[in-house]
């Protein structure tokens, strides 16, 4: 393939000879190269760069609710995910990648998965399970089939179910218990027992909202604001580092779901999005759909099949939460979505210009 | 001669780690270093005695009927081997449980006599028997150690490192999943890396 190039200085002198019919007609000199012609100004690096100053508003978040410790879990994951990714790197003899700091986020995310009373030493075994076993070993960045971060949550999850679940306060004090004294370990716990229990009060979980909203709640230490996060999630839509399909749909479908099931017998009163809007904001919801269902590496590459993950993995975040064993079900769906994304992309694939598609 | 055997039956034709034979079982069992070990023994009776009965019998056996026949020849052994272990050592009867009396449909025995003894002589298929079978049983010491370790903090039972708490996934099968996976890939790795530089 021949395409139109401009050469630095020093190659001209070489290529005079050939082009000197070209440059009396002022054309630019023909440049032989194989794909990709067209390169984008944004390199992976910025790209990573502007994912980590977009979960800074949700690590200041956790740190005003949760104290210092939640700081010093994402730096221990920091520093295992960077030094896994180094180690391997070297190990194995490979050229050094931890300069395109994805591992940096992925030990971020890892830390915004847990809780914030987690000791420093499992979130560290996470850390290295979500790089060198869901992404060095298949390869590295961009070969990945599963989300990392999400990967290290899970292996945590099968290991150390209850240090995993265990819940803290607030430095505020309040809620992990709804206002009206509840105990339970998360609001979306306590709005679980509430819809078994038969006892859903619409105006005891409409109280909730703002603290929800705000991030006054207990939950691991990325999840707690939702403002925070939503913040983020629109410092990355409006740099277009992620697509907005996902976060979308995902939030979407869960809000109508939600809407659908919402306890109150009505519909279209303000009571009836008391439910939807409690469980968009409670959890990691916001979380997921923003940083980490929209991994590049993990998520279609085509429209149409971001639309179809997104609507997947709100069905399957609803259903968990809904009829599931665990009361959040955002992080198993995400990794249950992450394996049918070749799937979604081979079905989703746009006709070529002139194609004539089969008849089924 | 002998030495080369062992270094074909443990490293080069490995039964787990290079053939992929037998990885049920090895999923199985290999929660503990005493599993393991008890398995890859009782395993390697199996193999050496059914090895030297088919190859003696590998004349009078019709093509047709083969693989019938061999099972009928460990499925007699197993079952020596199960009243024995359950008469002597009931401990272990009862951890092993029904992966004792599966030993009749092992890979390995099946493998090793379709693939070996049934076209060797007696004293080539009894020495076959006795590597493949320590390489059957020092794989599955390695693994069951890594997950014992990993997912109990223990090694014969008896506890490791005091206040580590285990990674209780590495006990149950996915941890098996990983082991294994884990293993032949450092193995593999090993074995490319020699090769590019012989």
């Amino acid at each position: 393939m021949i395409t139109l190039n401009t050469l630095t200085d020093s190659e001209k002198p070489a290529i005079t000879a050939q082009t000197a019919a070209a440059k009396e007609v002022n054309l630019p000199p023909l440049h032989m190269s194989s794909s990709p012609h067209v390169r984008s100004a944004i390199t992976v690096p910025m790209i990573m760069l502007f994912a980590i100053i977009a979960m800074v508003p949700s690590l200041a978040a956790s740190v005003v609710f949760f104290g210092v410790n939640a700081l010093i879990l994402t730096a221990a994951c920091v520093g295992a995910a960077v030094g896994t990714e180094w180690i391997i790197n070297k190990a194995l003899k490979k050229e050094q990648s931890i300069g395109d700091l994805s591992a940096v986020v992925t030990g971020i995310l890892v830390a915004f998965n847990l809780p914030p009373s987690l000791p420093v030493w499992m979130a560290v075994i996470g850390s290295v399970f979500a790089i060198g076993v869901a992404k060095m070993v298949f390869g590295g960045l961009g070969a990945n089939f599963i989300n990392p971060a999400l990967a290290g949550r899970a292996f945590l999850m099968a290991n150390y179910p209850a240090e995993m679940t265990n819940f803290p306060a607030t430095v505020f004090g309040s809620i992990n218990a709804l206002p009206d004294g509840i105990s339970s370990a998360t609001p979306l716990e306590a709005i679980k027992t509430a819809f078994s229990q038969g006892s859903f009060q619409v105006s005891e979980f409409a109280n909730a909202l703002p603290q929800l909203f705000f991030g006054n709640v207990g939950g691991t230490i990325g999840e707690t604001s939702a403002l925070a996060l939503l913040i983020g999630g629109i410092f990355l839509i409006a740099g277009r580092i992620i697509d907005f399909r996902i976060p979308l749909t995902y939030i979407g479908t869960v809000f109508f779901l939600f809407w659908i099931a919402n306890g109150t017998g009505t519909y279209f009163t303000l009571e009836s999005i008391i439910t939807p809007v409690f469980h968009v904001l409670a959890g990691g919801l916001m979380l997921g759909a923003f940083f980490m269902a929209t991994d590049m590496a993990t998520s279609p590459i085509t429209p149409k099949g971001r639309i179809i993950f997104g609507i997947g993995c709100g069905v399957l975040t609803f259903l968990i939460r809904k009829y599931g064993g665990y009361p959040e079900g955002v992080s198993y769906s995400i990794l249950l979505m992450n394996l049918v994304v070749p799937l979604i992309d081979r079905c989703t694939r746009p006709t070529i210009y002139g194609e004539v598609r089969g008849r089924g | 001669m002998l030495k080369e055997e062992v270094k074909r039956g443990v490293i080069t034709e490995n039964p787990i780690l290079i053939l992929a034979l037998g990885l049920c079982p090895s999923l199985a069992v290999s929660t503990s270093v005493t599993n393991g070990l008890g398995m890859g023994l009782a395993t390697m009776f199996v193999l050496v005695c059914s090895n030297i009965i088919i190859s003696i019998i590998k004349g009078w056996v019709p093509d047709k009927v083969r693989i019938p026949c061999f099972i009928m020849v460990s499925a007699a052994f197993v079952s020596i081997l199960h009243l024995f272990i359950k008469a002597y050592m009931p401990l272990l009867d009862q951890r092993l449980g029904i992966f004792i009396p599966l030993i009749t449909v092992n890979c390995i025995i099946l493998g090793r006599a379709e693939a070996f003894a049934s076209k060797n002589s007696l004293s080539r298929s009894f020495t076959d028997g006795i590597v493949m079978g320590l390489g059957f049983t020092v794989s599955l010491l390695i693994l069951s150690a890594i997950r014992e370790f990993l997912g109990s903090n223990k090694l014969f039972d008896l506890m490791v490192i005091p206040k580590f708490q285990p990674l209780t996934a590495f006990a149950l099968a996915p941890g098996g999943f990983f082991t294994i996976a884990f293993v032949m890939g450092v193995v593999s790795f090993l074995r490319s890396r020699k090769e590019a530089r012989a």
